[in-house]
């Protein structure tokens, strides 16, 4: 009996983190619901022995239920009957399976039926979830859809929605458009208020929308006729069971391919607005997107670790030269390379989750009552420190992602072109993870702000307050020597006061930031279990080589060569 | 059996609405799945404090039968009987985090040195006491292997018995349908209520925990388990009197003690040989076609194919 949670010591260490006191008491507001609902914990251990088990009962169905699915999901995929969405059958005891173990509507409160569980062991339970099935975890983890809801739309609303998803009802985040993908200002997907039925009726195409056949889904539109930019957006709530709505085609894609991505076209179907006019995309977007991208982070590091296992497995049991292929160091080193990425990455995901998780129990409390001073200083810190880390995050573990599962197939040699093995599959499911919910490139867009406004070299500098033991001494003394080039070389870029090379080198700032951070947390995780430790000064290795690579591009550019790269691109454009 | 008939007003019809009850015998034993070199003592039995202790793999096919039925039979009670030390309660924890309602731990110290037949008596008397319709079993435990436990059970009570079952075609107050899974095949056979079921593992998985169930019994404990508890559960279970799990021991049960324990036990184990198996049994092939061939007529000849 597989269990991927009780296989994994590494997500009970991140579980077990000290922050966890203050994100729990915060949650569950110092455990006042305890009295009212008997699912609720008692107390902080109590509380962290309930995501434990939670967990492991994730970690179950994900070994035995989802994991054995995904070769027949990943081959039958769904299929479109009647301008509907027919999941695969591997697909349909999936979500039966969780829905049965209550798994769907995770962070929802629990006067909705939900299990009121943080980012934190939510986000676990996703990185699980990918790690089984990468296009499985879209259906069941576009529930945050749920907390959009939640955290926007009004009790009316609430009420009748919330509810649903516990009983497995899907999600869809209907935004993009064939025009508007990177650039949802562009959506024209038209929003119109009928006075004779007092409802909004809906009218336009959308594409490439994940599940998009999903019970409940909330629909980006342009509800201010005229307008042009995103500020004439509003988010809509659209209720299958309404009708009016149509799935045109499933895309054909590369990998995911259990997850139906649909074309979808909406006329004059009825909806509920969510929130407030115009705040669609400005607000309410923004927010959804940030959550999801957390969700595309759980996705990769889990897809990454099922790459990882595959190929230590494969490593330990292929022989040529008469030895097990592990023996050769062009071998482990990929493997050691490999499972330190995908430790650092896994780093950086939950202590993002914690600082969302932070400032969303925050935000949520002070619904209810006033904020102390303290409080509102706080919860800013960890919002600003969230909206650095969340593109870092997205950036690097998809980037990272996408390196393991290549790696992965390396070490099969042939067996990993064939389709025979799983490593085949993950490598294309990867392949998605560095596109949708915004592009690398994008991520590097939001995660520049960091750099220039000081926010990295902020969180930086407080890590490298912290006292370290002994043995990490040297490692800090790189990663300070280290974060003083970094200074250095943000100054070169941003002196010259020119955007256009500020973009050019934007993803390499970003990088160099990213490895000193990533570096620096598993510092953090070696400061807790010394079997990090050997994974710090290997990722210090490659954190250093990179990082070499980045300034070293920087310092040697010649701002005239920029030119160059322009006349490039113009020219193949106009071939 | 409990029948009630209700009036549905707007179709004015009457609806027979039955409930069952059901007991599901499920056992924690040694996983003897992934043995180490420590999983035997030196006489010859299991040494359990090597092994960790897990719900019997049939038993959870049994418990899965038990809310099938209870999905087709709304209404119907699944109750746990376990045997054991202290710890087994985790059993009943778990079966009810799956569905069950609610267990009996069936333990005392009388019990110790019990074989299948004073097992078979003792849990006899504790369904006897529990009442059901239907009494679920798991076909073996993976630690005796003896299969004998279901239909000693049955015997004693004088209830037929459904051995190897697989799958529920049908169940209704007095009688039901089972799909048997046989050496050579399948059977169907139809039996009234009261019986027995043994169920093999070729039967459907049971489903997971649920979280929310989880999260409500996670604090149930038995009386004794109660006792060795750090947390002071005192206002808890005022408050939440269903937390609290229920210890059978043999004067609740109306055991006689002659037949249970050890001097209820006529087995006594003689002497226990370990099979070793050699290197010289098995062959070492690799997959180029004279070796696939070799394996072919080694096969043939000994007739295990064609």
């Amino acid at each position: 009996m597989a269990n991927f949670y009780t296989d994994n010591d590494a997500l009970n260490f991140h579980l077990n983190h000290p922050l966890m006191e203050k994100i729990v008491r915060l949650k569950e507001d110092d455990f006042k619901e305890a009295k009212k609902y008997d699912q609720a914990p008692l107390d902080y251990e109590d509380a962290i022995d309930t995501y434990d088990k939670v967990l492991e009962i994730v970690g179950d169905i994900c070994g035995n239920i989802i994991g054995p699915n995904a070769e027949s999901v990943d081959q039958d995929g769904p299929q479109l009957v009647n301008n509907e969405v027919i999941y695969a059958a591997g697909t349909k005891h999936n979500i039966d399976a969780l829905t049965q173990s209550g798994l769907f509507g995770m962070s929802l409160p629990r006067k909705y039926d939900g299990l009121n569980l943080p980012m934190v062991p939510y986000v676990m339970a996703a990185e699980l979830v990918s790690r089984a099935d990468g296009g499985f975890a879209n259906i069941w983890g576009l529930q945050d859809c749920a907390e959009t809801l939640h955290e926007f739309a009004d009790e009316e609303i609430m009420q009748e929605f919330l509810p649903r998803i516990n009983k497995g009802e899907t999600m869809a985040m209907d935004l993009t458009e064939p025009d508007a993908g990177s650039d949802l200002q562009a959506v024209q997907l038209k929003a119109s208020f009928d006075e004779k039925s007092n409802r909004w009726l809906l009218n336009g195409v959308k594409r490439f929308i994940t599940n998009g056949d999903a019970d409940i889904s909330l629909v980006l539109a342009r509800s201010e006729e005229g307008t042009q930019d995103g500020r004439g957006l509003s988010l809509f709530v659209f209720d299958r069971k309404d009708g009016g709505m149509k799935v045109r085609r499933i895309e054909n894609k590369m990998g995911i391919k259990g997850s139906p991505t649909c074309e979808l076209v909406f006329k004059n179907a009825p909806s509920k607005l969510v929130g407030d006019r115009k705040l669609g995309l400005i607000k309410y977007v923004m927010s959804l997107m940030n959550s999801a991208r957390l969700g595309v982070g759980a996705q990769s590091v889990g897809i990454a670790d099922a790459a990882y296992r595959e190929a230590l497995k494969y490593a330990y049991e292929r022989e040529q030269f008469g030895k097990a292929i592990i023996k050769f160091p062009a071998v482990y080193e990929m493997l050691t390379s490999m499972r330190v990425r995908l430790e650092a990455s896994r780093s950086l995901l939950y202590e993002t989750c914690r600082y969302v998780d932070i400032y969303k129990a925050l935000s949520h409390i002070s619904t209810q009552r006033p904020l102390t001073p303290e409080e509102r200083n706080e919860m800013k810190y960890y919002q600003r420190t969230a909206d650095g880390f969340t593109p870092l995050l997205k950036l690097f573990s998809s980037e990272y992602c996408n390196q393991i599962t290549y790696d992965a197939i390396q070490i099969h040699g042939g067996t990993g072109f064939m389709k025979d093995f799983p490593v085949e599959r993950l490598y294309r499911d990867a392949r998605i993870t560095s596109i949708y919910e915004g592009t690398s490139q994008l991520q590097v867009v939001a995660a520049i702000r960091a750099v220039i406004n000081g926010s990295y070299l902020k969180r930086i500098r407080e890590m490298e307050a912290v006292k370290v033991k002994p043995e990490l001494e040297g490692i800090k003394r790189q990663l300070v020597e280290l974060t003083a080039r970094y200074e250095l070389a943000v100054k070169s870029v941003t002196e010259l006061n020119d955007g256009e090379i500020l973009d050019f080198h934007a993803r390499r700032l970003v990088e160099m930031a990213g490895y000193i951070i990533m570096t620096y947390l598993l510092v953090n995780d070696s400061m807790r279990d010394d079997k990090f430790e050997d994974s710090a000064r290997v990722f210090l290795n490659i954190a250093v080589s990179k990082f070499n690579e980045a300034e070293s591009y920087i310092q040697n550019f010649d701002i005239e060569d920029l030119a160059l790269y322009k006349k490039e691109s113009f020219e193949s454009k106009t071939e | 059996m409990y029948i009630c008939r209700s009036l549905l007003t707007k179709s004015n019809q009457y609806y027979l609405f039955m409930s069952l009850k059901i007991v599901v015998l499920a056992k924690q034993v040694p996983d003897t799945r992934n043995v180490g070199k420590d999983a035997m003592k030196a006489d010859g039995t299991v040494n359990r404090g090597a092994l960790p202790a897990i719900f019997n793999p049939e038993d959870l096919n049994a418990l899965e039968m038990a809310l099938t039925i209870k999905d087709k039979v709304p209404g119907t009670e699944i109750i746990i009987l376990t045997m054991g030390p202290s710890r087994a309660a985790e059993i009943i924890r778990e079966s009810i985090y799956r569905g069950a309602d609610r267990g009996y731990l069936i333990t005392d110290r009388k019990f110790a040195g019990s074989d299948t037949l004073a097992t078979s008596y003792a849990i006899s008397m504790a369904v006897k006491k529990a009442n059901p319709d239907i009494v679920i079993a798991g076909r073996q435990a993976i630690d005796g292997d003896t299969a004998q436990v279901g239909p000693q059970v049955a015997e004693k009570l004088n209830w037929p018995q459904i051995t190897y079952a697989e799958e529920v075609i049908s169940v209704n107050s007095s009688t039901i349908v089972i799909k048997r899974r046989l050496e050579r095949g399948v059977e169907t056979v139809e039996c009234k209520t009261p019986v027995l079921i043994t169920v093999h593992s070729s039967a459907p998985e049971c489903r997971a925990r649920n979280a929310s169930r989880m999260m409500t019994y996670k604090h149930a404990r038995t009386a004794t388990e109660l006792q060795e508890e750090v947390r002071d559960y005192t206002e808890l279970y005022n408050q939440r009197p269903y937390l609290e799990l229920e210890e059978w021991n043999v004067e609740t049960i109306n055991a006689d003690t002659n037949c249970l324990g050890l001097s209820g036990s006529p087995t006594k184990v003689k002497k226990i040989d370990n099979v070793v198996l050699q290197q010289k049994d098995s062959m070492v092939l690799t997959d180029s076609d004279k070796d696939v061939e070799l394996l072919m007529v080694n096969l043939i000849s000994s007739h295990v194919v064609g």
